[in-house]
């Protein structure tokens, strides 16, 4: 089947393309060059006046995995609000907070999304967080496995293993788990609640391993690197939530000596301690260091005002905030010596003077982050606020006045407390498919998505042009998945199922002999009953995989 | 003849998986690491090979197209059992989504006294590695631990090794409520576990006492249901002490009224010895009969725990109206399907409603079901995934033997086809 896209104004940053009026054609599900005259066209949409976008990248998304799952069965209240009927052609579910798996799927697509990463894969739960993604239908998925706080990793840094060993052991376990990245929550601190520690900050010890989490963060920074992974280690930092947290945010940045880092969900790591409430905005500090730093990336985290659910692995955290919980029921775990997760229901209100602050702040450091390369939207969903808000956010990002409007409303003592009034900056749709596409891939290590260039796959979102960007943007009048149409005028039509992102780092097959020592001793199944293999992801029909490149490595 | 090794079981909800096993054409033996439940549960045979429709030997296709027939027919169809593996309760949702079904998991009664003081306060619980090498204090409350699970203590409490205690011999087990059956809880040291033993229904009022204790209340009474007020102090006391104190509990021996507060309130208990200086979690029992499998299922695909029902179209959840056995005896059901691909034993309540039997092969009934479809096993006669009781680790099922037998997808995906 050949398709022709005819016309639309096309913004694809990954081939420089900004704006300009282009036609596409698609076969076999990837774009190619335009056929010569005499071939047949077999569908052809006229697209003159329509923006055409890659299809969008939410590189930061808990949709899959125990913690999420945990968080549904906390709050069927929630549930009952948002119930989705099932159709002919799509399944029932639940939405709003943390929407069930295929509700998940379809609304991500019906705003243009075809592809979302688990950020927070434990090594032992990761084929729950498979077999949650295999049912998210229309996406495209992967996911980053968590290390640092289990204790076979602080175990090697306490037996001062060489760097060698510890990237085996991370190649290792992302093939087992099968991963596209690696990333560290509270790292070493997930461990330290373990042994009652309260509050890891980067240079204190773990007090049982005497590891500092800036130990951590620096050997993992170095395996991911040294492996040839090209997404970089994804940092949930020190004192996630805590009033003064900005300094060792700064110290993380400037500390990793220029090793390639990803800082997630940065807002909730970019709070001060000044004013009357002894908590204030760090967000043009932070954007500064990102600025300067470019080795750094960051998404933000956003919060958006209404009731949502946090779902961390940070237990540590979690478990000191359980008295925010609204409503007042939460859920902390350790989990097999592997790492552990909390979570905590959460309602952010424009007029409590923290929660309007940290939506200024984030919306800072969006706004002061000079490169859109380097900035990524989230809202670290469920836990700045659900994915849906996504449309809200990017016309608080492209429209001023429309967001001095928004700050006019918050808690006036947080309206003194940040710069946003003055910031003029307006995101552009170019800047906008940076964030959600064209970076995001980059980042992730995609090749052939979030691009509209010959040969990348045919993942498209064709928006109206609308002033008011969010209904823009919650609602595209097209949506294609691998060149088949998903979606018509912001509702599923069609679907499919995608694919799962990962990649394959080699490994020294010696590392296994240890791990299976430590799996016998210590650990509740056969070394050989943890690793994921292929077959499990593609057995079904639907799931399949596709292996991403590396690096060269050195 | 083959030998496997390195064999999950799906029937101990404990996830051992270091059985051996032989394999003789149809004939299974575990030769190693067996134990009361999962050398039975393995070593059934296969009798039923061909699916029935009204007692008479049918091919799968007219036993499929049979049960659909029926359940094109009803209004309200109960999906019970709800015991197979993960791809197996993909194909209920699918089912029940398609013909307005309920779901309901034939362990969710007891499993409700958990959901229950989840959805209300939570809960803070851990996981059976860190109880291997962290735990050094284990209480169990109103459950014969080593008759739910005979490996138990001999896997995770009186493990060789562990990463953080010198001496695993040395933890200390105590029981409130039901005493031990037999010996597994004293350790290989010869310590015998503390027995503080009380009716199961007096387990609200004991443990209310021991919650009042560990805050420091003063208690008047000096016995409490027949134990020394004095023994639950020294619980307390020790509770408090401990490093890595869990306390342990089955939401389905808990066979009293409102069990759920008894479930809260040591839940509860749990979350206050962490605000005082130490860490201490919860762990509750279950895994059998796919019970964690069916709740992780249906929990991502409806945001509900399995007993839901589908019949207006979406998802709606009642942990009291959508109890099958309640719809089917005041007549609120039409037809009864019953999945059970793990125990022959455990057979569909007696109804005179149509009924779909997708089970495994060897069940036997006292009524035979209008349908009757025999399934493989997961775990022995096709791969595929099951939950522990711990709820974060699903093990991956192996096949053990080519029977031919479809699995309980196969055919709840043709049923929901046919529909
Ligand atoms: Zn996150």
């Amino acid at each position: 089947m050949l398709i022709k896209l005819t016309g639309g104004t096309v913004y694809d940053p990954a081939s420089g393309i900004d704006g300009q009026a282009k036609t596409l054609y698609v076969q076999d599900g990837r774009f190619v060059k335009r056929p010569a005259d005499d071939v047949k066209i077999d569908k052809e949409y006229d697209l003159k006046g329509k923006v055409v976008m890659a299809g969008a990248i939410d590189m930061h998304t808990h949709i899959g995995g125990g913690k999420g799952n945990i968080a549904r069965m906390l709050i069927p209240e929630d549930h009952r609000n948002d119930p989705v009927h099932r159709s002919d052609i799509t399944r029932s579910g639940c939405g709003h907070a943390m929407p069930s798996s295929f509700t998940t799927g379809y609304r991500y697509a019906e705003m243009g999304y075809t592809a979302g990463f688990e950020p927070a894969i434990l090594p032992i739960n990761a084929r729950q967080a498979h077999m949650e993604m295999a049912d998210i239908p229309i996406l495209d998925k992967g996911g980053y496995v968590m290390l640092g706080s289990d204790d076979y990793l602080l175990r090697m840094l306490t037996a001062k293993k060489d760097q060698k060993a510890i990237n085996d052991y991370v190649a290792w376990t992302m093939n087992a788990a099968k991963a596209i990245g690696v990333k560290v929550v509270n790292p070493g601190g997930i461990n330290a609640f373990k042994f009652n520690q309260r509050q890891l900050d980067l240079d204190e010890k773990n007090s049982h391993y005497q590891v500092t989490p800036r130990e951590i963060l620096q050997v993992l920074a170095t395996a991911v690197k040294e492996i040839g992974v090209k997404h970089p280690l994804h940092v949930h930092g020190c004192n996630l939530g805590v009033p003064g947290n900005v300094e060792t945010t700064l110290d993380t940045m400037q500390g990793i000596g220029g090793l390639p880092m990803h800082l997630t969900h940065i807002q909730f790591h970019s709070y001060g301690t000044e004013g009357d409430f002894k908590f204030s905005s760090g967000g043009a500090a932070i954007a500064e260091s990102i600025n300067k730093h470019k080795n750094i990336t960051a998404d933000v985290g956003q919060i958006l005002f209404g009731q949502t659910i946090t779902a961390s692995g940070d237990n540590m955290r979690q478990h000191a905030n359980h008295g925010f919980a609204n409503p007042n029921k939460w859920v902390c775990m350790d989990i097999e010596c592997d790492a552990g997760c909390g979570v905590v229901p959460f309602k952010y209100r424009d007029q409590n003077f923290v929660n309007a602050l940290q939506w200024a702040i984030g919306l800072e450091i969006f706004l002061l982050v000079d490169d859109p390369w380097r900035v990524f939207l989230t809202t670290d969903h469920p836990n700045g606020a659900p994915f849906t808000t996504y449309p809200h956010l990017i016309r608080l990002l492209m429209d001023k006045s429309f967001r001095n409007d928004m700050l006019a409303t918050i808690h006036p003592e947080a309206q003194k407390m940040t710069t946003l009034a003055s910031i003029d900056r307006e995101y552009s749709l170019q800047e906008i498919a940076i964030l959600t596409r064209a970076g995001a891939a980059k980042l992730v290590g995609l090749e052939d998505r979030g691009s509209l260039a010959e040969g990348a796959w045919a993942d498209i979102t064709v928006y109206t042009e609308d002033a008011d960007r969010e209904k823009m943007f919650e609602k595209p009048d097209y949506v294609f998945k691998d060149g088949e149409l998903v979606v018509v005028d912001g509702k599923v039509v069609h679907t499919k199922w995608g694919t799962t992102h990962i990649v394959r780092p080699d490994w020294d097959i010696s590392v296994e002999k240890d791990l299976q020592k430590y799996f016998d001793r210590f650990m509740t199944m056969k070394v050989g009953n943890f690793k994921i293999s292929d077959d499990e992801i593609t057995e079904d029909g639907r799931g399949s995989l596709t292996t991403h490149g590396l690096n060269g490595v050195t | 003849m083959t030998e496997i090794t390195e064999v999950p079981s799906p029937f101990c909800g404990i996830g051992t998986d270091d059985l051996s096993i032989q394999v003789d054409g149809l004939d299974v033996k575990v030769i190693e690491n067996g134990c009361a439940v999962n050398t039975p549960a393995f070593e059934q045979a296969v009798t039923d090979t061909s699916a029935r429709v009204d007692g008479k030997d049918v091919s799968l296709e007219v036993a499929v197209a049979q049960a659909a027939e029926l359940l094109r027919a009803s209004n309200q169809p109960v999906i019970g059992g709800c015991a197979t593996d993960v791809n197996g309760m993909r194909g209920v949702m699918a089912l029940a989504d398609r013909s307005g079904a309920v779901v309901d998991n034939m362990n969710f009664t007891g499993a409700r006294r958990n959901f229950l003081a989840l959805q209300d306060t939570g809960w803070m619980n851990t996981t059976l590695a860190e109880i291997k090498n962290r735990c050094d204090y284990f209480l169990v409350v109103g459950v014969d631990l080593e008759a739910f699970s005979p490996r138990f203590f001999e896997r995770y409490l009186w493990n060789e090794e562990s990463m953080f205690l010198t001496d695993t011999s040395q933890r200390e087990v105590v029981y409130i409520g039901k005493a031990p059956s037999g010996e597994a809880s004293t350790s290989p040291a010869g310590g015998k576990a503390k027995i503080l033993p009380c009716a199961d229904a007096d387990l609200p009022e004991v443990m209310a006492v021991l919650r009042a204790l560990v805050k420091g209340k003063k208690i008047v009474a000096e016995n409490i249901c027949g134990i020394a007020v004095s023994d639950l102090q020294a619980v307390a006391e020790q509770l408090k002490a401990a490093k890595y104190g869990v306390v342990t509990w089955a939401a389905g021996t808990l066979n009293f009224d409102h069990a759920e507060l008894t479930v809260q309130m040591l839940s509860e208990m749990v979350k206050d010895i962490n605000t005082m200086d130490t860490r201490c979690s919860g762990f509750p029992l279950g895994g059998k009969d796919g019970d964690q499998t069916a709740n992780q299922v249906c929990g991502w695909i409806s945001a509900y725990p399995a007993r839901a029902r589908f019949s207006s179209g979406f998802p709606e959840y009642d942990p009291f109206l959508y109890d099958s056995n309640v719809m089917l005896a005041n007549g609120e059901a039409d037809a009864l399907v019953w999945v059970q691909a793990f125990n022959a034993a455990a057979v569909p309540p007696q109804t005179e409603l149509p009924t779909v039997v997708v089970a495994r092969s060897g069940m036997t009934f006292a009524k035979e079901p209008d349908v009757f479809i025999p399934v493989g096993t997961p775990g022995i006669d096709h791969a595929g995934h099951a939950y522990r009781l711990d709820n974060v680790v699903a093990i991956r099922l192996k096949k053990l033997r080519d029977s031919g037998l479809p699995s309980t997808a196969d055919v709840l995906n043709a049923i929901e086809q046919a529909l």
